[in-house]
């Protein structure tokens, strides 16, 4: 709570933006599906941090109670997500990024 | 203790809460009451059946969510809109008008899903739910004032069509489609919602009446977090829509999903993105109108080549069919750069005609792609005029209509839209726009002359090819298609003028 004080909003949202950049670039990047779902995650929880950061910066309760919301999505996410990629890795064990590729594209 | 608890709780402490009024969102309740019921119903009773039930109470409650919106409708126009949930939500003439539209996505899309899933020996309730509760987000999404209210109906939306693109599990191509689809929505998303963030962080509130007030009174010494968030939210809404450079999964994820899924995407989908773009950018960004609309004048530019240029390099009939909406989601993108009335108008328009036709055309895909659904190759289309007339002339009236031809709706579509540009002094534009025409007009042309086409080379292919089936309820989409088409191409008079109400004012400039 103290360093919050005296660091000031800047140093969480330039950390929030490198966390957020690390998770674009890790999914173009990475050819793991599972991997490419966890960068997803990252990005989603470091737009919470930037979402926490500014509620404290405005003194806003509303930007707390966002990131709930977002959890919420993220979860419902990962329950798609998986779904999905079980049902592609029942059919074809092993399968990266890569191996989807019937398609071009 | 227990007395200090209790002496606490004592103290009447009341939270206040906002009242609701529920009756706004009528049409959005009984949608995702209706698939709630269908799914529950639906494991009860034996899940393959000779009767279509499925499909008949989905267009019974989809019936009655467009019944709930009909009332809204007048009540709005007459009274003013609907501020519901703390202004969360707002009911007007846009939210109905396109949530309207997207239900009607929904029942051409279930009529589709029918013959669909009892050719492909695919069963229950499933689909028609997942279609329903995604329509739901598209209905949330079109009416949201609050960011975070069209975040949360953007994942509903997108999350049930995730699934519904892997509908088919026994074809690859259907898994690598929703696997394809997920992990580039969720990144879209995720942009959208950093996007949200800093336009939290640069005006302080998420609600877009707010925003909008903010804006009007505040002049930003720095507004470097605004543009940026501009640009994130840009990114989220130009991967639903499939605007170019956002555009590549499109294609890939229209060849592999089911086609009745595929009609669902390119109507109802977009129509929703649309609508919270249109609400976003045209609406709560309104003074700033002169920071976002030269990018959006760049996306639509590109939008509009990369659909018509690259549609026509492919032999692929869904593909070829995907790159044209993305090619029509840039006519739709020139309406909203304009920034006015008039382009707010010609999208809605552009939007309703537009769902009838996408729809009518990947019916007719469902049915050509026969068993498997793998015949989508343009040779297959060869002759089809001679085995099929009528589903060759359907087919024939949606192509016509999706390049823009007189006597139907595209005309008058593609009319207001570049009316709307030249009145934007965005003649440049207009012109990109009318050039995008006649390239795609070359690719709907090559699709006809395939279909009447070729016949003789048809005649030695003809025994191996099995005969096409029609099922009744596709049937019924394609005529409702037809006549949607070909009705608002003669008589566009009622739609003109329901897409004149349902405009809300836009706030004036600097």
């Amino acid at each position: 709570m103290m360093l919050a004080s005296t660091l000031g909003p800047t140093p969480y949202l330039v950390l929030g933006a490198v966390l957020f950049t690390v998770g674009a670039v890790g999914l173009l990047v990475r050819r793991n599906p599972l991997v490419m779902f966890m960068c997803i995650e990252l990005m989603l929880n470091a737009t919470n941090l930037t979402f926490v950061t500014f509620a404290r910066q405005l003194d806003d309760v509303g930007g707390q109670v966002i990131v709930f919301f977002v959890l919420v999505v993220a979860a419902a996410e990962v329950v798609i997500g998986l779904g999905i990629i079980v049902g592609i890795l029942r059919r074809r064990p092993g399968a990266t990024a890569d191996d989807l590729r019937l398609m071009k594209g | 203790m227990t007395s200090l608890l209790f002496a606490q709780l004592g103290t009447p402490h009341r939270i206040q809460t906002p009242s609701v009024a529920w009756s706004g969102l009528l049409p959005v309740l009984v949608l995702l009451g209706g698939a709630v019921v269908l799914m529950v119903v639906g494991a009860l009773l034996p899940r393959r059946s000779r009767h279509s039930w499925h499909l008949w109470l989905t267009l019974l409650i989809a019936a009655g969510s467009i019944g709930c919106a009909v009332p809204l409708w007048f009540r709005v126009r007459d009274h003013g809109p609907l501020s519901i949930l703390r202004d969360a939500v707002r009911v007007d003439g846009l939210a109905l008008f396109l949530g309207i539209v997207i239900v009607v996505g929904v029942m051409l899309a279930a009529l589709l899903t029918d013959g669909y899933l009892r050719r492909e020996e695919l069963e229950g309730p499933e689909p028609y739910v997942l279609l329903m509760l995604s329509a739901t987000g598209g209905l949330l999404m079109a009416s949201a004032n609050d960011l975070i209210v069209m975040f949360l109906g953007l994942e509903i939306l997108s999350l049930a069509v995730y699934v519904l693109a892997g509908l088919h599990v026994r074809r690859l191509r259907s898994g690598e489609a929703a696997m394809k689809y997920f992990v580039l929505g969720g990144f879209s998303s995720a942009f959208f919602l950093y996007g949200i963030a800093l336009a939290y962080g640069a005006t302080g509130s998420t609600n877009l009446t707010d925003i909008q007030r903010f804006l009007a009174t505040n002049t930003l010494t720095n507004n470097g977090l605004l543009l940026a968030s501009f640009a994130l939210l840009l990114v989220g809404f130009g991967f639903k829509v499939a605007a170019a450079p956002f555009h590549s999964w499109a294609p890939d994820v229209y060849e592999g999903s089911p086609s009745p899924v595929v009609s669902f995407m390119a109507s109802a989908v977009k129509a929703a993105a649309f609508a919270g773009l249109i609400r976003v950018f045209v609406y709560a960004f309104a003074l700033d109108r002169h920071d976002w609309q030269p990018i959006v004048y760049v996306v639509a530019v590109l939008t509009l080549l990369v659909g018509s240029v690259l549609a026509v390099v492919q032999t692929n009939v869904k593909r070829m069919l995907a790159y044209s909406s993305i090619n029509h989601a840039g006519f739709v993108l020139v309406g909203v750069q304009a920034a006015s009335d008039r382009g707010v108008r010609s999208a809605l328009f552009y939007l309703a005609t537009y769902t009838f036709m996408v729809a009518g055309s990947f019916g007719v895909v469902t049915i050509v792609g026969r068993r498997g659904d793998n015949r989508h190759q343009l040779d297959d289309y060869k002759g089809l005029a001679r085995t099929e007339p009528l589903l060759a002339f359907a087919f024939l009236v949606f192509l016509l209509a999706q390049a823009g031809v007189p006597f139907t709706s595209g005309l008058w579509a593609k009319f207001y839209v570049i009316g709307a540009a030249v009145e934007a002094r965005s003649f440049w534009l207009a012109l990109v726009a009318m050039l995008s025409t006649v390239i795609s007009a070359f690719l709907y042309l090559r699709i006809v002359l395939a279909m009447y086409g070729g016949a003789d080379e048809a005649d030695e292919a003809a025994p191996a090819v099995p005969r096409l089936r029609i099922p009744f309820a596709a049937r019924i989409a394609l005529v409702v298609s037809v006549v949607a088409t070909i009705g608002f191409g003669l008589v566009p008079g009622p739609l003109t003028h329901a897409s004149k109400t349902a405009v809300p004012k836009i706030a004036a400039g600097k």
